[in-house]
């Protein structure tokens, strides 16, 4: 039910909320994303085991990422970010490539830039060597020591759905079919969902989505299945690095911040937690991650916000709204007499 | 400007003479942060058909008990029919049609489409209640059922009504209560075009099908309604920031840019021709039909375009972050 704060702020405990009455503690992901090495093991699989159909095989241009973003048939998605960071007056060597580091929107202005310049325009690509910029025939940093660091950076980070506290898809849902788990969790039944769609637009993380010819919602589920089965979710026991940890949530908080420390002591001032703040917009995740940029940089809105905190100033307003619309209704037949 | 693969960053123009820069943004490629909505014209065109039905059950509530015959008639029939509309629209946007019925499983106060689904439960049976009455053939007036039924079309009648301001205003807090930020950020002025655009149909309806002798409150009912609905979309036109942006951009502006001149063409033609002739009734009732189906897809296209872009959700979301960091959180 609704009642007190457990539409929005910080929730102790969403499991007792949603009315388990005896359950195991609340679960999630803690994704550290300073060690994916971008194998996608995770997004194979959260598909083997959830038998996940094809979400199409393309080719995004998206560095390595040809899934995109998360959706009905992807639950996991690894993100790929190719960034230059000066390290001082070293070079990464894709400064000198016509098209930059990656293919984005600003491909075709930059090469025609860099063409113009060039001594035949371009047009000796194909007839004699070209200078390409990389230092040697090793991949950018793959050689250890210091001095073969470049200024080459390759974020990677795996996204998946938040399990949020105060979950938008799951206050919205009209049938019931999208329920907290004993775990905490947030998943939908597959029987009872009827396709509206409402959940699609409640998310402010753009995860769940409707799938087309099946016209059900489907998202991670933290592989319900498994967990009542004591059983590790399916990405996490794939992960070979483990930058995404399972366990009970409290665990991964105490093991984030650790690690968040350390990283910080090494010198990477970047690193920061994401999600990890119960008294954020969606009251904590139960998935969270530790990046080393800007949440918007790895396709994550910087301070998303539940809508259901703004439902009862909605209703108000509606409220308000309504009583004008009787209150014309009235005034119509009142100033008119009787005709 | 350091280029940076993997994120857009996109800058506001004349940076430079700006004292304070306006906001950089940056981006995965570019790609949205959210799911642009599922819906497509049908749920639109079911915010008109609902606020139409809506507004007509009001005008067949107050023709009903200040004796105005002809407009009771064609109000009742009126609100059966956009309820009916509603209800196929409503089943067939659904990704599961058959499973429609899930709906009925449960009574959710959080769920905006739930509360909809159980105001239209009880609105709908007494809606159609009252307009059956009003089929019943002159030979069967008299008969037992036919007697019943009219007895019961005025508590049914009154019933529809009761529920029809919930019904014509619960649609504005289903597009507040998303993450999509144009309708979220809208949310205080929403409920008042979609109230102002339902007895704006609702009143252009009745002056279709009702003899202007008696249509003189579905007239009122419009221009009051019209004019709640444009003044209300004039305060999201003016919204500062990004939120407002896509209310005057684009498809939204187009279709929400000719809702208002129909709606100010309804407005005169209304307040003129439609107290002299049927025929000017009819078209000024026309006008305004026209009108609100042009304002419930414009104020749908704001919200599927403000997902489209990242640039909707980073940015106010970083400035929000700026201004608590400022406020010494």
């Amino acid at each position: 039910m609704t009642h007190g704060h457990s539409l929005f702020g910080p929730l102790a405990d969403p499991a007792a909320d949603a009315g388990h009455l005896q359950h195991p503690p609340r679960v999630g992901f803690f994704t550290d994303t300073s060690v994916c090495i971008g194998c996608k093991a995770c997004e194979v699989a959260c598909k083997e085991w959830n038998n996940v159909p094809e979400d199409g095989l393309n080719l995004l241009g998206m560095s390595f990422d040809n899934t995109g973003m998360l959706g009905a048939s992807s639950w996991r998605h690894v993100a790929f970010i190719e960034q230059e960071r000066p390290l001082g007056g070293q070079d990464a060597g894709l400064r000198e490539l016509p098209t930059g580091p990656s293919s984005t929107g600003e491909t075709a202005h930059t090469v025609a830039e860099a063409l113009h310049q060039a001594e035949r325009s371009g047009g000796d690509l194909g007839t004699a060597p070209v200078e390409l910029g990389f230092p040697s025939f090793e991949l950018p940093g793959a050689a250890p020591g210091d001095h073969h660091r470049t200024e080459f950076r390759w974020l990677m980070a795996s996204d998946v759905c938040k399990h949020c506290t105060h979950a938008g898809c799951l206050d919205v849902c009209p049938t019931g079919a999208l329920f907290r788990t004993e775990f905490g969790t947030v998943v939908v039944q597959q029987d009872i969902c009827n396709g509206c769609g409402y959940c699609v637009s409640g998310c402010p993380y753009g995860v769940i989505d409707r799938r087309p010819g099946d016209g059900r919602a489907w998202k991670c589920t933290l592989c319900y299945d498994r967990l009542r089965g004591d059983l590790e979710p399916a990405c996490a026991k794939a992960c070979p690095t483990k930058s995404i940890q399972f366990g009970p949530l409290d665990e991964l908080r105490e093991r984030a911040g650790r690690r968040l420390g350390e990283l910080h002591d090494a010198g990477v001032a970047e690193a920061r937690l994401y999600g990890h703040d119960p008294g954020d917009g969606v009251g904590g995740d139960g998935a969270f991650f530790l990046l080393l940029d800007e949440p918007e940089v790895y396709g994550l809105p910087p301070d998303p916000v539940v809508p259901t905190r703004d439902l009862a100033a909605a209703w108000r307003y509606a409220g308000m709204a309504a009583g004008v619309l009787v209150a014309a209704a009235l005034s119509a037949f009142a100033r008119g007499g009787r005709r | 400007m350091s280029r940076e693969a993997g994120q857009v960053r996109t800058a506001g123009r004349n940076r430079e003479q700006l004292p304070v820069p306006r906001a950089e943004f940056r981006s995965y490629y570019g790609r949205p942060v959210l799911k642009p909505p599922v819906w497509e014209w049908k749920i639109p065109a079911y915010f008109f058909t609902g606020g139409l039905s809506a507004g007509c059950a009001l005008l067949a509530a107050g023709a009903d008990l200040t004796g105005r015959p002809a407009l009771r008639r064609s109000a009742r029939l009126g609100s059966l029919g956009g309820v009916l509309a509603s209800t196929v629209l409503l089943i067939a946007d659904l990704g599961r049609p058959a499973r429609f019925h899930h709906m009925l499983r449960v009574a959710k106060p959080t769920s905006p489409m739930s509360v909809g689904t159980w105001i239209l439960a009880a609105y709908g049976p007494a809606s159609g209640m009252a307009a059956v009455a009003e089929l019943v053939p002159p030979g069967l007036r008299d008969t037992r059922p036919g007697r019943l039924l009219r007895a019961a079309a005025r508590p049914a009648g009154l019933s529809a009504a009761a529920l029809a301001p919930g019904l014509a205003s619960y649609t504005a807090v289903l597009l507040a209560q998303t993450a999509v930020p144009a309708w979220h950020e809208a949310r205080r002025e929403l409920p008042f075009v979609y109230t102002g655009s339902a007895a704006a149909s609702g009143g252009g309806l009745a002056m279709l099908l009702t003899p202007v002798a008696e249509a003189g409150p579905a007239r009122r009912l419009a221009i009051a309604g019209t004019i709640g609905e444009i003044t209300a979309s004039r305060v999201i036109d003016r919204r500062p920031g990004l939120a407002g942006e896509t209310y005057r951009t684009g498809r939204a502006h187009l279709l929400r840019r000719s809702a208002e001149i129909l709606n100010i063409a309804g407005i005169a033609g209304a307040a003129t021709l439609a107290r002299r002739s049927r025929a000017g009734a009819a078209a000024a009732g026309l006008v305004l039909l026209a009108g609100s189906i042009m304002q419930r897809l414009g104020t749908f296209q704001a919200g599927v375009a403000s997902t489209k872009d990242p640039k909707y959700v980073v940015v106010p979301q970083r400035e929000r972050l700026a201004a608590s960091a400022d406020g010494g959180r």
